[in-house]
């Protein structure tokens, strides 16, 4: 079955309160979209262009508040609810997420490990591009990429499109938000700019999904998913997982074995 | 006076350096690591002319993402409070596009609405804006429709249309004259050519837009429109016109410094009360007051409105909240 005759069925069925997929915009584009009646099924278009990590809008009030939603999902979106999932933002029967193939035929996979099982076909590769520019980063200097990520940063803008894009950033209350006390200063200066990155590089390692939807969105080009990327692939490298594998997935830099290698706790 | 010579494309390059020699900042569109951007030049073979539009507008060049307006320090139980000089340094805006220059227009609107304000006078006053005329527009474009045009000098001082062989100069202001006084050989006489900018039709009149909005204070459409948006800043920070700031202070126990920088309406902390009420709490609220601030509140309180048509915000939006058709759908219904 397609994506729009199944849509109308959910939504018909009551199934699902609304689908979260994406329409064609009126300039070449396509954005996510939330069919809510049957009958507006027909708009939903799912191809190369819909790269969009949809899974953003999950932990959203205004879509909690719907009911349970399905959502078309390209792989990074099910790594991202996944994750979501593992850390108790999305419970199971809130969403269903519904597989796109390439021939435009829709699997259900109503529960974690129909998801998991699926994603265990698709191997997670990072794009050419980003691969290359993190290379690059790795073979500088320290001085070097210093430079490059201050000049880098010295464009942001502080918009918090990026932050805002990310689906593991779902914080209520962001530390980059508080005034009172202001834990980094909120100002879009070097040092303002250098913290809010940094902090949120940090709080991304272990959960970044790798989608690179935060650097997609950034007005001004800034390539801020290549720090998160980074983090990532550092815990990867130390602890041997990914984020975005399993509901069930302990974080790596907050839980403690017996066996670990590391001798300092002992 | 509106007086329009010729400057040959040759002679852009003089007209910068006579700039530079006059003590001028030039900030021109660059295409320097593949974007878009406002730069120091000092030659015009720096300049990108090719590109429609920079990814920021120039308004950073009035109203900077963060701008130091006092400073204080504490010793012995006594405060030194001080003033901080506004830093408005002589600068030329060469090359942007009528819309990013009429957004000046908005800005002065606010900031000189009830006090002048002294940080955003004194960059202004130093400021001399040469804009182009667009040749071609893009599908964000909707200057015409909001009063503005690929061929407006509202907001320049100079503006150069594209002709063959250089560009018709047009001096709008007296600001204009004395910058094309700087160089007089390079602007020629005007020849009498015809002046050609992009055809752009108008997609909605704005004037039924406002009083449509009158009576759609509670209507659905909002929430249609912003169930995709992200509520993240992008679409304020890159308009030429959103002048929402937000002031902040950082500070050891000996001194401290008094900080305006940018914010928006678009998010949620923007109008959280100290008493934990929100008045505008759903992302629904937040863009409605986005359109009501620039096409009805904007009418009503500066008789102009606060939106040039640059189409910026839609290009920036991660998710194409794209202005105009939510502007279009919002005149019609
Ligand atoms: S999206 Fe870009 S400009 Fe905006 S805060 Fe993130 S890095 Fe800065
Ligand atoms: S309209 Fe787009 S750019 Fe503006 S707040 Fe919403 S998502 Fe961000
Ligand atoms: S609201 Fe959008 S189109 Fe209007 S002036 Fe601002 S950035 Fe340009
Ligand atoms: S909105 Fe109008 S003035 Fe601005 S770039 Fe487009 S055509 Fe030119």
């Amino acid at each position: 079955m397609d994506l729009i005759t199944k849509s109308r069925e959910l939504l018909e069925t009551g199934a699902v309160k609304a689908v979260i997929g994406f329409e064609a915009g009126r300039r070449g584009t396509v954005r996510p979209a939330f069919v809510r009646e049957a009958a507006k099924a027909s708009t939903l278009v799912f191809d190369e262009r819909c790269t969009q990590n949809l899974a953003a809008y999950l932990t959203r009030r205004e879509v909690k508040r719907m009911g349970r939603v399905a959502v078309a999902a390209a792989p990074d979106t099910l790594r991202a609810l996944l994750q979501l999932m593992a850390e108790r933002q999305v419970k199971e029967e809130e969403v269903l997420p519904l597989a796109v193939a390439a021939d435009g035929t829709v699997t259900e996979l109503p529960c974690a490990a129909d998801v998991e099982a699926h994603l265990a076909l698709q191997a997670k590769e990072l794009k050419a591009a980003d691969r290359e520019l993190l290379a690059k980063l790795d073979a500088m200097s320290r001085e070097e990429r210093w430079a490059y990520w201050q000049k880098e940063l010295s464009r942001c803008v502080k918009c918090y499109a990026c932050r805002n894009a990310c689906p593991m950033c779902y914080c209520a209350h962001c530390t980059m938000d508080c005034n009172r006390p202001q834990w980094v200063p909120v100002a879009s200066h070097a040092l303002g700019n250098l913290e809010y990155h940094m902090v949120r590089a940090m709080h991304l390692a272990g959960r970044c999904v790798e989608c690179g939807d935060c650097g997609r969105a950034c007005p001004v080009g800034i390539p801020v998913h290549l720090l998160a990327f980074h983090c990532q692939e550092s815990v990867h490298a130390q602890f041997g997982q990914r984020a975005g594998t399993s509901a069930k997935l302990d974080y790596a830099l907050s839980t403690f074995r017996p066996d670990d290698k590391e001798t300092f706790i002992r | 006076m509106a007086e329009t010579r010729f400057l040959p494309s040759e002679s852009l390059d003089t007209f910068v350096k006579a700039l530079r020699r006059d003590g001028r900042r030039v900030l021109a569109p660059t295409a320097r690591d593949g974007r878009a951007e406002l730069n120091p030049v000092e030659a015009a073979a720096e300049i990108d002319l090719e590109g429609l539009q920079t990814a920021l507008s120039a308004k950073e060049t009035v109203f900077p993402k963060v701008e130091r307006i006092l400073e204080y320090s504490l010793s012995g139980g006594g405060v030194d409070l001080r003033d901080v000089a506004p830093k408005a340094e002589p600068t030329v805006l060469l090359g942007v596009r009528p819309c990013d220059a009429a957004g000046f227009g908005a800005l002065d609107a606010v900031f000189n609405w009830d006090t002048r304000d002294r940080f955003f006078n004194a960059r202004r006053e130093a400021l001399a804006i040469v804009a182009v005329a667009c040749t071609r527009a893009d599908d964000a474009c909707f200057c015409t429709s909001v009063g503005g045009g690929p061929g407006s000098t509202a907001g320049s001082d100079i503006l150069l249309t594209p002709v063959q062989g250089g560009f018709l100069a047009e001096l709008v202001t007296e600001k204009g004259a004395a910058l094309a006084a700087l160089c007089p050989d390079a602007f020629r006489p005007d020849p009498g050519l015809e002046k050609k900018v992009a055809d752009l039709p108008m997609a909605f009149d704005h004037a039924a837009l406002t009083a449509s909005l009158q009576g759609r204070f509670e209507d659905p459409l909002w929430e249609r429109q912003s169930l995709r948006c992200l509520g993240c800043g992008a679409c304020a920070f890159v308009c030429p016109s959103c002048v929402c700031f937000d002031l902040v202070e950082e500070a050891d126990a000996r001194e401290g410094r008094r900080l305006r920088t940018w914010d928006t309406c678009g998010t949620a902390l923007f109008t959280l009360h100290a008493s934990g009420h929100n008045p505008r709490e759903s992302q629904a609220q937040r863009w409605r007051q986005r359109v009501y601030h620039k096409f009805s509140y904007y009418p009503e309180r500066y008789g102009r409105l606060g939106c040039v048509g640059c189409g910026k915000c839609t290009r920036a939006c991660p998710v194409d909240m794209d202005l105009q058709e939510h502007l279009l759908e919002a005149a019609q219904a």
